[in-house]
């Protein structure tokens, strides 16, 4: 069994998600629900930390691609950090910078929103 | 239920179709790979593009039917890797489906066809072979010394 888990900061009007593990099209739906939990509060600053992420599949950067767009009508956005090569390569190959932010540190991440306000 | 067996340079697996079992294709491909010292670059690419091979079996093959068979068999030979994962599902036109275009699946909202972009990036061929009402077989192969 894969194993995935997320953990949730909360940062002020920030939320910072941190994934573990495996992100697979058998634990892509526990990642959709932490941001449905997340969107259905009226949460939408996401900064996603992928420190601690071992692996994606497409199933995974899908979960992404599903959520962007509403949270970015409510003025929100989910900003990526802390990427492994291995795990930026695959976003990259899709052409995923183009569409997301993504930092090398979650710091960084964090301030972009704040300045914006 | 799973079961694996050794023949010289080919290595088989057969799993049921479950995400579940996608941690098993993965070890078995993982550890396959090891065994012929392919690169870990490499290695890392070739697990990615048979987990996306599979969960699109068990999602469109199979539809989510968790009882069907997929067997993988990986073969090593003249410095290349060729994996042959076949299936008893609905048949597949690879043709039907687009290559993506990222700005359109944004504004579509869709999320599929990223699996397929993806092996196609990875392998240096994909190839489909679909024999109706018999099975289904995608062949991936990758040469070791690729830089692609």
């Amino acid at each position: 069994m894969a194993e995935f888990s997320t953990s949730i900061k909360d940062q002020g009007n920030i939320n910072v998600v941190y994934l573990r593990g495996f992100l697979d099209a058998h634990t892509a739906p526990s990642l959709e629900n932490t941001f449905s939990g997340l969107v259905d509060k009226g949460r939408y600053q996401i900064v996603v930390n992928f420190k601690d992420l071992a692996y994606i599949s497409s199933a995974g950067l899908g979960v992404f691609m599903a959520f962007i767009e509403k949270i970015r009508e409510n003025n929100g956005d989910i900003k990526l950090t802390s990427m492994s090569d291995k795990v930026f390569n695959i976003f990259d190959l899709l052409g995923f910078p183009l569409l997301y932010e993504i930092f090398k540190t979650e710091e960084e991440a964090v301030k972009k929103f704040n300045e914006i306000k | 239920m799973t079961t694996s067996k050794n023949i010289s340079k080919e290595k088989e697996l057969l799993i049921k179709s479950r995400t579940e079992n996608l941690t098993i294709v993965r070890e078995f491909v993982s550890s396959a790979v090891e065994e012929v010292n392919a690169p870990q670059d490499i290695a890392g690419d070739v697990v990615l593009a048979v987990d996306e091979a599979c969960t699109n079996i068990i999602k469109h093959a199979y539809k989510f039917f968790p009882d069907g068979d997929i067997t993988i068999k990986l073969k090593y030979s003249n410095n290349t890797i060729i994996i042959k994962i076949t299936d008893h599902g609905s048949p597949f036109s690879p043709d039907a489906v687009p290559t993506p275009d990222l700005k359109k699946y944004f504004e579509e909202k869709r999320v599929g066809g990223l699996g397929m972009y993806l092996m196609k990036s990875l392998m240096d061929d994909v190839h489909y072979k679909s024999v109706p009402g018999k099975y289904n077989q995608v062949v991936l192969t990758k040469k070791l010394n690729s830089t692609n």
